[in-house]
């Protein structure tokens, strides 16, 4: 009797484990994937496609740890050493087994892609140990190697060999080509790609040999429908045609919520935007006063609550809170009163005239965000002659320096402060890349000296200090005007239990995701 | 009628000739397709060696006479997004896009006859002016308020109809997959067609019944009444014939541009067709999808002008085709 209930208990804990029944999930992002290559462009939607169809050696958490994955472990063997022990038992969907054969294979590749290059440009090489251990090895001391090792994706290096029927190496990276990796894939992942339609829709479907035995994820088929218009997207989940989108326009958060049966899943973003103040085209922006001036007049605060409705972080500083270099203190500073007393100390009481652009399709709400500046700035005299565009215009404008001021949003690859900084708000210079996205041409060789610094001290305590050293430089010389950081919105119908499996990364795991039907 | 068409036939290629000389160069103000293809670390040297790649560093008229080369051929070039010719990927969808187009024309005829003619029959009963009203409002209601008002309606709140895409399609010929032989399919039709339809049949309404009165008040209408004809054979057979005359070449150029407002209604109805593909060429920058897609839609043109005027000739045999028969 006894052994029987025992019997019973175990089955049921078993059953319980299996979790619920396989389901499928129909869901819909703005856009599609653009390519099955995950080394051709390094994209939202390239890295959201990465983490369905394969797997990297290690993977962010909710809470921004590293979660081992097809690396089980890892240790610093020295300064510019870090080890990693592979997963046994990994197969390819190919079927083939994978290797530290196939994980060089993909760092090699990874070394070649324009897009990737700039993240693996402090390491060096990556040795073969054995069969499943290999070591990473960098230039110099590197204290994010396993930021970049989220990078790392597995790919099926017998898969990815010979040439296809076009003659042309299947490995092929090219960005505008119809290559072979462009089309087929074989990777680790918990879904294969099983029908694609460029710009219609991507069926995926649940590989049946995935690693990970412990994954409660029972969806076994996943149909992906781009749909551009938000309003369209919205009435999808609403009307029950898709269970899962994003993004979701603030708009329509109320209404998501008021919904019975379906979720609205927000999550404070990464992503800053800012404003950038051309220094080579304005004179007056070379007075650190004036630019705070401009930092106390515009009520960023106000931005958030009456454009974003609230769906986004008032900002400080560059990078959001968590990482290294974020400072409690650096709070948004609206005081206008101030800002005016700036103005007149520089002798600016009278104002002048500036131009001002901003895309109008690549943020949320970056056109309104830029008029209601442009009239915040009025109050200090400042007139401001404002262009908006779409984003492809904006582009060229903005390598251009085409303005006196320009917004600009940055989300860091790293998942760091010290990219904000090296892409932002660095010394321009063309040989090593720095400060590309600096359109405001401000330049403190200290902050440069600090961020480089930072990029070679593996003693993470240290290194945050130089970080929040950096920040608050920027703040204090008012290096640009920070807006907020947009948040992160999900929309999904009850059933799917979305909000275990997003992360502040935008790039669900769907592998795990659980579905109750 | 071979002269007539043969000199169609050489419109429709200076049109061509003429649609592809500007859109080509346009492009450049259109944006930077490299932006479109690279993420944000990349560097401007980096960029500028695709770009070489590309082409699209050589003087404007390097890079139209190499387009000329290929499009002679039937190349208009590659498409950056799809990584497939351009036209290629146009022919595709060119389905999805005639199918909605077939659609609304079809409610536009159906409709607008009947309507127009009886609201000409019957100027002062209460359903004329039913008719009327609703007709002002719908020429000033922009597609995109009438669609996302019917996807509110009968998608969320009554649940009747899908509220994007085509769904489940039935495979016909080549690449065309049609919607119209799956009740999936239908459902799916049903919203983006009367959305399509609803800026071209208020139109068509005032037309008829404007062009219907007119000739309801000529001498041989009112011969035939006097004659003691029945009068539903001279409102649909005598009146209706030539009141249908201006309503066909308005028709024509209608049609053409029903295909150009396909570009909404698809945007809306995230329908995968040409207007669609149009649009999202543009917001990625994906010129030879422009200039093909630009090409494309001028050819349909000439080609539904031409086919007015053959239907122009048959409805009203006095005119003849300009080099026609004796």
């Amino acid at each position: 009797m006894m052994m029987k209930k025992m019997l019973a208990g175990v089955l049921l804990a078993g059953a319980l484990a299996t979790g619920a029944q396989a389901a499928s999930l129909k869901m819909a992002y703005d856009a599609d994937p653009v390519s099955l290559d995950p080394h051709e462009q390094l994209s939202g939607g390239t890295l959201q496609m990465s983490h369905m169809v394969f797997d990297p050696l290690v993977r962010w958490t909710q809470d921004l740890e590293f979660e081992p994955r097809i690396a089980e472990k890892w240790e610093r063997l020295d300064e510019v050493t870090v080890r990693f022990h592979l997963r046994k038992g990994v197969k390819f969907h190919s079927g083939n087994d994978m290797t530290s054969k196939d994980v060089k294979w993909t760092f090699d590749r990874l070394m070649s892609s324009p897009d990737f290059k700039a993240i693996f440009e402090p390491f060096s090489d990556m040795k073969v140990v054995d069969d499943y251990t290999v070591d990473l090895i960098t230039k110099r001391p590197f204290p994010l190697v396993l930021n970049s090792a989220t990078y790392i994706f597995p790919m099926d290096s017998a898969f990815y060999e010979g040439t296809d029927d076009k003659g042309q190496p299947k490995n092929l990276l090219k960005k505008h080509a119809d290559t072979y990796a462009s089309r087929n894939e074989s990777g680790t992942g918990p879904f294969r790609v099983v029908e694609r339609q460029q710009g219609v829709k991507v069926v995926f479907d649940r590989f049946e040999d995935y690693w990970d035995k412990k994954s409660p994820g029972n969806v076994d088929e996943i149909v992906m429908t781009p749909i551009k218009e938000a309003p369209t997207r919205v009435a999808a989940l609403l009307s029950g045609d898709v269970d899962f989108i994003a993004p979701v326009p603030p708009t329509d958060h109320k209404r998501l919520k008021g919904t019975d049966g379906s979720d609205l899943i927000t999550m404070p973003g990464t992503r800053v935007i800012t404003f950038q103040l051309n220094q080579d085209r304005v004179e007056a922006f070379k007075d650190k006063r004036v630019r705070q001036a401009f930092a106390y007049a515009i009520n960023n605060e106000g931005i958030v609550k009456k454009i974003m409705k609230g769906f986004g972080t008032a900002a400080g500083q560059q990078g959001p809170k968590g990482y290294a270099g974020y400072v409690e203190d650096l709070k948004p500073r609206y005081d206008l009163k101030k800002a005016k007393a700036l103005m007149k100390e520089a002798g600016y009481e009278d104002g002048f005239s500036i131009t001002m652009m901003a895309p109008n399709n690549r943020y949320v709400n970056d056109a309104k965000i830029a008029q209601a500046a442009a009239s915040m700035l009025a109050k200090i005299n400042v007139k401001v002659d404002l262009k908006t565009m779409p984003k492809a215009q904006y582009w060229p404008e903005f390598d251009k320096r085409a303005a006196d001021v320009m917004m600009i949003g940055w989300h860091a690859d790293t998942e760091d402060s010290a990219n904000f900084t090296e892409y932002l708000t660095a010394c321009p210079n063309a040989e090593t890349g720095w400060g590309q996205y600096n359109s405001g041409n401000y330049c403190n060789p200290e902050v440069d000296a600090l961020v480089k610094a930072a990029g070679s001290e593996t003693d993470l305590a240290r290194r945050a200090d130089m970080l929040q050293k950096v920040e608050k430089t920027l703040y204090d010389e008012a290096a640009f005007i920070p807006l907020h950081w947009q948040n992160l919105a999900w929309g999904a119908s009850s059933k799917a239990g979305i909000s275990k499996v997003v992360n502040v990364l935008d790039m669900p795991y769907l592998g795990d995701l659980v579905v109750n039907n | 009628m071979f002269a007539f068409l043969a000199r169609r036939l050489l419109q429709a290629l200076i049109v061509m000739f003429v649609i592809s000389l500007i859109s080509f160069s346009i492009q450049d103000n259109l944006g930077d397709p490299l932006r479109e293809l690279v993420g944000q670390s990349v560097s401007e040297a980096q960029r500028q060696e695709l770009r070489d790649e590309l082409g699209l560093n050589d003087p404007f008229l390097v890079q139209y006479g190499r387009f000329l080369k290929g499009a002679v051929q039937g190349d208009l070039g590659q498409s950056y997004f799809f990584k497939e010719p351009a036209l290629e990927v146009i022919l595709a969808k060119l389905p999805a896009t005639l199918e909605l187009v077939f659609g609304a024309t079809l409610l536009i005829i159906v409709v607008s006859i009947p309507a127009g003619v009886y609201a000409a029959i019957r100027p002062h009963s209460f359903l004329t002016k039913m008719i009327m009203g609703w007709s002002i409002l719908g020429i000033s209601i922009p597609v995109f308020l009438t669609a996302i008002f019917g996807i509110y309606l009968f998608s969320i709140e009554l649940g009747w109809l899908p509220s994007y895409g085509r769904g489940e399609l039935v495979h016909v010929w080549g690449s065309w997959e049609s919607g119209y032989l799956s009740w999936d399919g239908f459902l799916h039709l049903i919203m983006p067609c009367f959305a399509l339809a609803s800026i071209m049949l208020p139109l068509f309404i005032r037309l008829i019944r404007s062009e219907m009165v007119e000739t309801l008040s000529t001498e041989y209408v009112k011969f035939a009444k006097a004659k003691g004809l029945k009068k539903t054979r001279i409102y649909f057979l005598h009146a209706l014939k030539n009141t249908m005359l201006p309503v066909v070449t308005v028709g024509g150029v209608q049609i053409g541009t029903m295909v150009a407002y396909t570009i909404l209604t698809e945007t809306v109805f995230q329908w995968p067709g040409m207007g669609f593909l149009f649009l999202e060429a543009v917001n990625r920058v994906d010129t030879p999808l422009i200039v093909a897609y630009l090409i494309v839609v001028g050819a349909i043109f000439v080609v539904v002008n031409t086919l007015v005027d053959l239907i122009y000739g048959l409805i009203n045999p006095t005119v003849r085709l300009a080099g026609g028969d004796k």
